[in-house]
């Protein structure tokens, strides 16, 4: 406990280039950057695919392919080849590592819609886009979500990792701590880590209460 | 008017689902779709506003060929039901009726006021406008169903099957509502249905088709019971067609005994073997029987000239005296109409 109390009471930590805020926004940045990069393809990827029917085979080859990469070989790998002078070798595996969670449930939550609701829309004189647009997407967004909040979750724990290269990110605490023998980072860092990984969490179930209209979650009580 | 000219759809399997069909579905009448499953009615009507595409021949709204017409557009002029309704389940009731006046580019008040008329014209409490489909019955989705398809008023409705998924009692007060509606709004109504108690409720013309997509018969119920054009129709119709042609002869003009009547407390004595009792203000009580004056039978109503033949015998059906009491509206007895007087009706009615 007083490691706790040695590390955050600490004024120090809370300044400097290696102090707590500086190292929070280092991993929030790498982490919103990966993620919103990995959004901007696998959103689009999966809509399509799940709305035309064509390509599921990619979407499943793609996935399984990325989820056997070893995220820790491939980011040793792209330092070894680009240097670590910009974020690039540990933003490109980060977002290989967030795409494959993103594309499968956007896939899956469009192509999972009831057929008859598909139907519905058709028969009453929407467009494809609309179809898509006003009925498919909003139906599975709960899928859409939950696919976003897993991406995320392995994006901020594995942005960890990236200390290793040199990088900032709150892994720093750890790995600084464990090479100095200061327990009182790497207990610090890790608990920083965990409290990160929450409000993480907190913010997609708060999205989610926001957008996902009452009528697909459910959650209004029969008056 | 629609009008098929001898369409034909073949699927890429190589199944024929409809060949050559040809007909009319007049303007501002229910034209029903019946016949086995499996027999093309779903291909036939899904052809009308291009969910599906004929593979030959040609489909016309009032002349006009909807293959030369954009689906979309085609699609928001024509309301189309489906079984299981098919609601937006992220969308409240009221949005999910005003879906194709938005596409229209009503306004929103315009629309959604729009969608509380028809709510309100369906039969349904307007506290349900803002619930989501969930929250809402089988019957009650059904009801926003038809108010969806028929909320940019369009002169024509395709339903397909709208009340099979419902249970029979919620399914006949679907179907009278659906006829009452019809009396007000004279659409041009496409009906489909495997239930030929359902077709001949509702259809002004009923379309029996086999399997494999061909047209067995085309006429009105009271046609199609009396004078099926083959054994496939005959065998389809079932059983009870006899009883069934009852429901469309008239009680209107029967000769009816008003000499039957005794107020309460009568003793009974009289040269009839049953006398009707009735209030001061000529509401039915009961039959009196001359073998035991003392005692009330029970007695069956009909509503004279307005309920058809058939619920004249199931009134006689009722009661032991083997008579049936004809009221008017107001329920006041308007006579008798005697097993006799009722087996001359049902004669003259088979002879039709
Ligand atoms: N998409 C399809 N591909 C191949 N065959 C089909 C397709 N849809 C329907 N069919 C076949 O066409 C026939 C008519 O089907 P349908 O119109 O649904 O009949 P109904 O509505 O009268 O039950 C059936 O034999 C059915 O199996
Ligand atoms: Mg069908």
């Amino acid at each position: 406990m007083t490691w706790l109390t040695d590390f955050f009471g600490d004024p120090a930590r809370w300044s400097g280039p290696d102090g707590i805020p500086v190292r929070m926004l280092e991993h929030l940045e790498f982490s919103v950057l990966a993620l919103v990069l990995a959004m901007l393809i696998a959103i689009p990827l999966g809509l399509l695919i799940g709305h035309t029917g064509r390509g599921g085979v990619v979407v499943v080859v793609s996935a399984n392919l990325a989820r056997a990469l070893p995220t820790l070989g491939i980011l040793v790998l792209f330092v070894l080849l680009l240097g670590t002078a910009s974020i690039w070798p540990v933003i490109i595996p980060l977002v290989l590592l967030a795409v494959p969670p993103i594309l499968v449930n956007t896939f899956e939550g469009i192509r999972g819609v009831d057929p008859e609701l598909r139907d519905a829309a058709y028969g009453m004189g929407l467009r494809g886009g609309q179809v898509l647009g006003r009925v498919l997407v909003p139906v599975a967004l709960p899928l859409i979500l939950l696919g976003l909040r897993l991406s995320a979750i392995q994006v901020v724990a594995t942005t960890t990792v990236a200390a290793y290269t040199g990088l900032g990110g709150l892994g720093r605490f750890m790995i600084d701590g464990f090479a100095t023998q200061d327990y009182s980072s790497v207990v610090g860092g890790s608990v920083l880590i965990v409290l990160f990984a929450l409000v993480v969490q907190l913010a997609f179930m708060l999205t989610q209460r926001v957008t996902v209209s009452p009528g697909v979650s459910q959650r209004l009580k029969i008056r | 008017m629609i009008t098929f000219d001898a369409v034909t759809k073949r699927y890429p399997d190589g199944t024929t689902a409809v060949d050559r069909l040809s007909l009319e579905a007049p303007t501002g009448e229910i034209t029903v779709f019946v016949g086995p499953s499996g027999c093309g009615k779903t291909t036939s009507l899904r052809m009308i506003n291009r969910m599906i595409d004929a593979t030959e021949g040609k489909i016309l709204l009032d002349g006009e060929p909807v293959q030369g017409i954009d689906p979309p557009t085609l699609r928001r002029g024509i309301g189309y039901v489906i079984q299981q309704a098919g609601l937006f389940p992220h969308r409240k009731i009221v949005d999910n009726v005003a879906t194709v006046p938005f596409l229209l580019g009503w306004s929103r008040k315009k629309a959604r006021d729009r969608a509380m008329e028809l709510l309100e014209r369906v039969g349904l409490d307007l506290s349900l406008a803002e619930r989501y489909p969930f929250q809402l019955s089988g019957g009650q989705q059904q009801r926003v169903g038809v108010a969806r398809a028929l909320a940019a008023d369009p002169p024509v409705l395709l339903m397909d099957e709208p009340f099979s998924a419902v249970d029979p009692v919620v399914r006949t007060s679907l179907q009278d509502e659906l006829l009452r509606l019809q009396a007000e709004l004279n659409k041009t109504i496409i009906f489909v249905t495997h239930d030929i108690d359902e077709a001949i409720k509702l259809g002004d013309r009923v379309a029996v088709l086999r399997v494999g997509g061909q047209l067995a018969q085309l006429a009105a119920p009271k046609t199609l019971l009396s004078e099926p054009a083959d054994d496939f129709v005959r065998e389809f119709l079932g059983r009870d067609r006899g009883i069934r042609r009852l429901q469309f002869v008239p009680t209107a003009g029967l000769p009816l005994r008003t000499d039957l009547t005794v107020p309460e407390g009568h003793d009974g004595t009289a040269d009839e073997p049953w006398l009707l009792a009735v209030t001061p203000d000529d509401r039915p009580v009961g039959w009196i029987s001359k073998d035991r004056p003392g005692q009330l039978e029970q007695f069956g109503t009909f509503l004279y000239g307005q309920d058809p033949l058939r619920s004249a015998l199931d009134a006689a059906l009722l009661s032991p005296s083997g008579h049936a009491v004809a009221v008017d509206e107001t329920g006041q007895v308007a006579g008798v109409l005697t097993r006799k007087a009722l087996d001359q009706a049902m004669m003259e009615a088979a002879d039709g």
